[in-house]
Order: C-alpha cells, then sequence, then structure tokens
C-alpha cells in the first residue's frame, strides 16, 4: 500500500487545486470587471504633445492636461538623467564622431531633449576649433599637446578619474532618453490600457456563435 | 560568505533607482490612473529583480567554478 508524506500530499492538493471542475455557480459568475474604467482621454494635438514631450519630459503631458503622469514623467526620466550627470561630473553627455571616439551613445541620450542640447553646442563650438563654453560642461573630450609638450588624452583622464562612474553615468543618462522615448509615444497615441479578457469575447457568447454555425 | 560580500558590493545598488524608473515609466506608458500604474509597476519590478537575480546567481555559481 503506497503511504504519502504530509508535505507530499500538500504538493499534491495544491497542484491538483486549478485542474478540480469548475462548479456550476463558478460558471455563472459575472466576468470580474476591468483593471480601470473606460477613460476618455484628449490627447488634444498628438504631434505636438509628442514634440514637447521630447523638449521637456512631461511636457506634452502638461499640454494634455494628464498632470499625474507629467509629474511621474518628469521626476523617474529627469532624476535618472541627471543623476547619471551627476555621476559623470557633467562628462559623460557630449557629441563626438571622430576616428578616435565615436559616441554611439549619445543618440540615446538625446532622447531627453532639451537637458542634452548643451553638448550639441558645445560640439559645434569645438568643431569650430573654439574653447568649450560653461566651464567645458558637456564638451567632447580633446587630444591635444599642453605646454611642456606632452599629450594631453581627456577621455583618458575622465576615465582614470571617474572610473566606474563614468560607465554609470552614461548607462543612467541613456536609460533616461530611451525611457523618454516611451513617454514621447504615451503622449502621442495615450497609454495601452490592458483589460484582461478584452481580445476575446466571454466563453457564453463563443458558445452560442458556435451553436448558431 | 562570498555571496554576502557579492550581494553589499555598492555597484548593485546603483540598479535599484533604475529599477524603480523604468518600472514605474513603463507602468506608466500601460495604463493611466495611479493605481494601475503603480500595481504594474509593482509587477514589472518584481519581474525584473527576479530576472536580473537569477542571471546574478548563474554567474556567481560560475564565478565559483573559475
Amino acid at each position: 500500500m503506497a503511504r504519502f508524506s504530509p508535505v507530499g500530499t500538500m504538493l499534491y492538493l495544491a497542484i491538483r487545486q486549478p485542474c478540480l471542475p469548475l462548479t456550476t455557480a463558478a460558471m455563472s459568475s459575472p466576468p470580474p470587471p476591468p483593471a480601470e474604467p473606460l477613460l476618455k482621454i484628449d490627447l488634444r494635438n498628438p504631434p505636438l504633445a509628442a514634440l514637447l514631450a521630447w523638449v521637456w519630459p512631461g511636457a506634452g503631458h502638461i499640454y494634455q492636461r494628464r498632470y499625474a503622469k507629467a509629474i511621474l514623467y518628469m521626476v523617474c526620466i529627469l532624476g535618472t538623467y541627471f543623476f547619471g550627470l551627476a555621476l559623470g561630473e557633467g562628462k559623460v553627455v557630449y557629441a563626438s564622431w571622430n576616428e578616435v571616439d565615436k559616441r554611439w551613445q549619445f543618440p540615446l541620450q538625446l532622447g531627453v531633449g532639451l537637458p542634452t542640447m548643451p553638448a550639441v553646442v558645445q560640439s559645434m563650438v569645438v568643431r569650430r576649433g573654439g574653447e568649450p563654453l560653461f566651464g567645458g560642461l558637456m564638451a567632447p573630450p580633446r587630444r591635444y599637446r599642453d605646454k611642456q609638450d606632452k599629450w594631453v588624452d581627456e577621455l583618458a583622464d575622465w576615465h582614470k578619474g571617474l572610473n566606474i562612474r563614468f560607465e554609470l553615468g552614461t548607462l543612467y543618462t541613456m536609460i533616461a532618453g530611451l525611457l523618454n522615448v516611451l513617454a514621447i509615444w504615451d503622449a502621442y497615441g495615450g497609454p495601452v490600457i490592458t483589460e484582461p479578457g478584452k481580445e476575446r469575447g466571454p466563453p457564453e457568447d463563443k458558445e452560442k456563435d458556435d451553436k448558431a454555425k | 560568505m562570498l555571496l554576502a560580500s557579492a550581494l553589499l558590493a555598492p555597484q548593485l545598488w546603483y540598479s535599484v533607482p533604475l529599477i524603480l524608473a523604468v518600472s514605474l515609466v513603463y507602468g506608466a506608458t500601460r495604463h493611466e490612473l495611479p493605481r494601475p500604474i503603480l500595481q504594474h509597476a509593482w509587477h514589472t519590478a518584481l519581474w525584473m529583480l527576479i530576472f536580473m537575480g537569477s542571471i546574478f546567481a548563474v554567474l556567481w555559481l560560475v564565478s565559483l567554478w573559475v
């Protein structure tokens, strides 16, 4: 005669329970209410809202009068961006595309919009041979000979000085840019509200349809 | 002991604000009201923690052999 331990019996019951036949009461109970009531969201002018959402995270939602979401996006995206920028001491966001340094991360950081614009300005200034503005904030790294005729490689110095914070700062600012792409999409098209059972009709209707056929 | 020291590594804690921000923003793109947003964000954060935790556990076990 087979003997089962209490733990084994409990496990067996826990696994078996979902397979128990449904009672009539359970089958005739009304379907569960949707996750959230149906909302009518006025997206106003979606392209303009999307543009504003790119320029400043949350601005598109303010324009649409969706203030709670605007605050959420602003805090999360700008908080991530500025925390990353602070980790990298303002050096992790810069625009540079030359043989030595191809900053592929910058297009992703550009998703944050206006807060990355100093990097674009600095890049243009440095490319024209000028001195970086704003104390070198978001300026691309340079390579030059100093007064003692020694080569100075700013990018190498940044990596040496900041160590892991350079990579972390870059990661944070990149993720902030990518998150704002989601926010821009939300401003343009509204939320993708997921309601359980919306894709399929209730089983009773399907049975009726089958019988009618 | 090794696992505890790995878990307490300061670099690991930098992931916490990222998980928070990503899950909240992702939740906000799926819903409009605060309550469903927070519920979705909680599930996303949990999913990310379990997913990254399992990768961490695998890498940690591999590091024991190497």
